[in-house]
């Protein structure tokens, strides 16, 4: 039999399906099904006591046009495309260093990013709270280097939930900047500024396009939990400050109507899922068209 | 014809490596100039001072006249290839060529011409929408020349070039870079540990050692004309001889005995005394082997040596005949083929015969050089493998 014989190019051959058969099951019972669940109950009713009744509504639907939303949707959208942002500019100079240093600083630094992680999520989120507080330390000396008023609050706001979020997502953001910035070759820029690009053009024109995969992998990794974060603006967001993670936790813990919050939550996959899907098709559909010379 | 490039008294130190010791070198406009010596030289780092890439530790660089030591390499007017082409794999071929004139800021209309120019200059016109990626050898080659050239440099630094091409590959990218050269004339300095690749491009070659420079001259003055025991060494095969001058003979000719070897008559180039030590190079292929005695002719020596090995090549045969210390190797060209012929065998006493003209007396000789020379394996037909050296560095 001959290998990568024409008839078998774009089709999957059996060996390749039965070694990604556990992550394709994986998958399917971690992923899909419970998605797929979430958007079932999304259009059941709830009952009195709480629980999923077996009758089908649109209502939760119609519920999505309550007058609060708009504001929390916006707010969710601008603090997650933000803390992106953030993650990223810092996470590019961060990643930039790390793959110029010598191999032990490049460990080194890696640990440090890292050691955050031992520490429980939620303490790292307190300490935030304390840092911010009125009498916390880091309110104190901004007040010392007079960048604030006294009377300004730095806690309970967006901005605090925006300066924790990019805290917490940081670390998601260097480390696949970083796995592509070690795999750049730096004589690249040699070449770049040999043909008489200054450093700066050289790093924007041949830096950052070599970095690319990374940057899209750190904007994913930050920007969906991003959306869905709730614990964040729960502690430090205060109440002006909701998430649409908020909301899903409000309909489920408080309201105790999980179709609901399975409609609120089912509509923030959506808004994730969609892009990323029309993406990937029209990834393939290049790919297709490399492959065979010819559009589909 | 004036001095273009400069280098003067140029030293760079990696902490107490000297990677480019002391060198003063000038190169002419429009010739090709090539920069020879072992791995490790000191090539690639005069080469990254030139671009601007290091800043030498101290001396000058001047190009045509102007003091550029101190200048960024985006404001040089010197390209380079570099040794691994260092392509931009995100840009097509097109795009590779275009970056130069792209980030300085020059019109559409002119970086789409000179674009077309380029791609016909390296008949890479079929390819302008490639992926670099998908490039062969030869052709990556061909466009990081082409992205070189758009900028019309003053000179054109190529670090090996070639070296990563197969033999027959790099046979023929040889001859196109040399009609390039003749086509748009710029100064080209070339980098190379390969002696046939400078010996056949160059106009004059710098043949380096350990961050200096040995000599300096045509490929003809080199080979033929070594000034030291590395040069000869490292150029070609040599045979190295140690004695001592015992007679003059004339205004020309001398006598040197060497020990364990036989009084040899010498062509006196030197002016050496009587006394004076000599260390004398002696090519392969000027020696000849003949199973009868040679007549005799003026200028002749003759010696009785017994074959220790031979290797048939093709084009010649090797043969390594001792006379007791001595090993001598021997290239002889083929005479007419005779089916009747009795070919040289091993173990055979023979007369070895050359010219005193064709010894080559060395102003400085260093007994390390000698371990350059090729020696032949000692069982024939079997392979050396020069992995095993690796591995055991590793
Ligand atoms: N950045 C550096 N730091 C320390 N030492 C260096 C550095 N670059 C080069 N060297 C040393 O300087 C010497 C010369 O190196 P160079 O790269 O110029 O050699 P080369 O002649 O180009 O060799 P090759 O033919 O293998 O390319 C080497 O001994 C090398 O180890
Ligand atoms: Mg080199």
């Amino acid at each position: 039999m001959k290998k990568n014989s024409p008839s078998f190019s774009g089709r999957f051959n059996p060996n390749e399906i039965l070694l990604s058969a556990p992550s394709i099951v994986w998958l399917i019972l971690l992923f899909a099904i419970p998605t797929i669940l979430i958007f079932l109950i999304a259009f059941k009713s709830a009952d009195a006591y709480g629980n999923i009744s077996t009758h089908w509504t649109l209502d939760n639907l119609r519920a999505l046009a309550n007058r609060h939303y708009p504001m929390i949707v916006w707010r969710t959208f601008w603090l997650s495309c933000l803390t992106t942002a953030l993650c990223i500019g810092g996470g590019i100079p961060v990643a930039y260093f790390m793959a110029r240093i010598p191999r032990k600083g490049r460990n080194l630094l890696m640990i440090l990013i890292v050691i955050p992680f031992w520490t429980n999520f939620l303490i790292r989120i307190f300490a935030w709270k304390n840092l911010l507080h009125p009498e916390g330390m880091l309110k104190q000396v901004l007040v010392f280097l007079h960048l604030v008023a006294p009377e300004q609050p730095l806690l309970y706001n967006p901005w605090a939930v925006l300066a924790v979020l990019v805290y917490s997502y940081l670390p998601f953001a260097i480390l696949p900047i970083y796995a592509a910035a070690e795999k750049f070759d730096f004589s690249l820029l040699e070449a770049a500024q040999d043909l008489g690009a200054r450093y700066s053009v050289a790093l924007r024109k041949v830096f950052l396009p070599g970095i690319r995969s990374g940057i899209w992998t750190a904007a994913a990794m930050v920007f969906i939990p991003a959306l869905g974060s709730y614990v964040i603006p729960d502690i430090v967001g205060g109440a002006g400050s909701d998430m649409i993670g908020n909301k899903i936790a409000q309909r489920a813990f408080i309201n105790r109507n999980l179709p609901e919050a399975a409609m609120l939550a089912g509509a923030l996959s959506l808004t994730v899922l969609l892009p990323l899907l029309i993406y990937l098709f029209s990834q393939r559909r290049n790919k297709h068209q490399l492959l065979t010379g010819t559009p589909p | 014809m004036h001095d273009y490039l400069v280098f003067d008294h140029l030293t760079k130190r990696y902490g107490a490596l000297k990677a480019v010791d002391d060198v003063s070198l000038s190169i002419e406009q429009g010739s090709i100039f090539s920069l020879l010596g072992p791995s490790g030289c000191g090539k690639t780092t005069l080469l990254r001072m030139i671009a601007g890439f290091e800043k030498p530790d101290s001396g000058r660089i001047l190009l045509n006249g102007r003091d550029i030591t101190q200048l960024p390499p985006n404001q040089r007017q010197v390209n380079t290839i570099f040794q691994n082409y260092a392509l931009f794999p995100h840009l097509s071929v097109c795009e590779n060529i275009a970056f130069g004139l792209k980030v300085t800021g020059h019109r559409k209309a002119d970086i789409e011409r000179e674009t077309l120019r380029m791609l016909e200059l390296v008949q890479l016109e079929r390819h302008a929408d490639s992926k670099v990626t998908e490039l062969s050898g030869g052709q990556k080659q061909r466009t990081a020349i082409a992205r070189a050239l758009i900028k019309k440099p003053n000179i054109l630094l190529l670090d090996e070039p070639l070296a990563a091409l197969d033999l027959k590959l790099r046979q023929r990218m040889l001859m196109e870079l040399d009609l390039l050269h003749d086509e748009i004339g710029i100064t080209f300095l070339y980098v190379t540990h390969d002696q046939s690749e400078a010996m056949s491009l160059s106009d004059k070659i710098a043949v380096m050692n350990e961050g200096h420079i040995e000599q300096v001259g045509t490929p003809s003055q080199i080979y033929e004309a070594p000034c030291s025991s590395f040069v000869a060494a490292f150029i070609g095969d040599t045979n190295f001889f140690d004695g001592a001058v015992i007679e003059v003979k004339d205004s020309e000719y001398c006598t040197v005995r060497i020990g364990g070897f036989g009084d040899v008559l010498c062509y006196n180039d030197k002016k050496l005394r009587v006394g004076n030590p000599v260390h004398l190079s002696i090519r392969p292929e000027k020696f000849a082997i003949s199973r009868n005695l040679p007549e005799q002719r003026k200028g002749r020596n003759v010696l009785s040596v017994t074959v220790d090995d031979i290797v048939y090549l093709g084009t010649h045969t090797k043969y390594w005949v001792l006379l007791n210390d001595y090993r001598v190797e021997i290239n002889q060209q083929h005479m007419r083929y005779q089916l009747d012929q009795i070919p040289i065998k091993h173990n055979e006493q023979v007369w070895l015969y050359w010219n005193a003209d064709d010894g080559y007396m060395l102003e400085r000789y260093c007994e390390d050089d000698e371990e350059m020379v090729f020696q032949p394996p000692e069982e024939i037909g079997d392979n050396p493998e020069p992995t095993e050296q690796h591995n055991e560095e590793e």
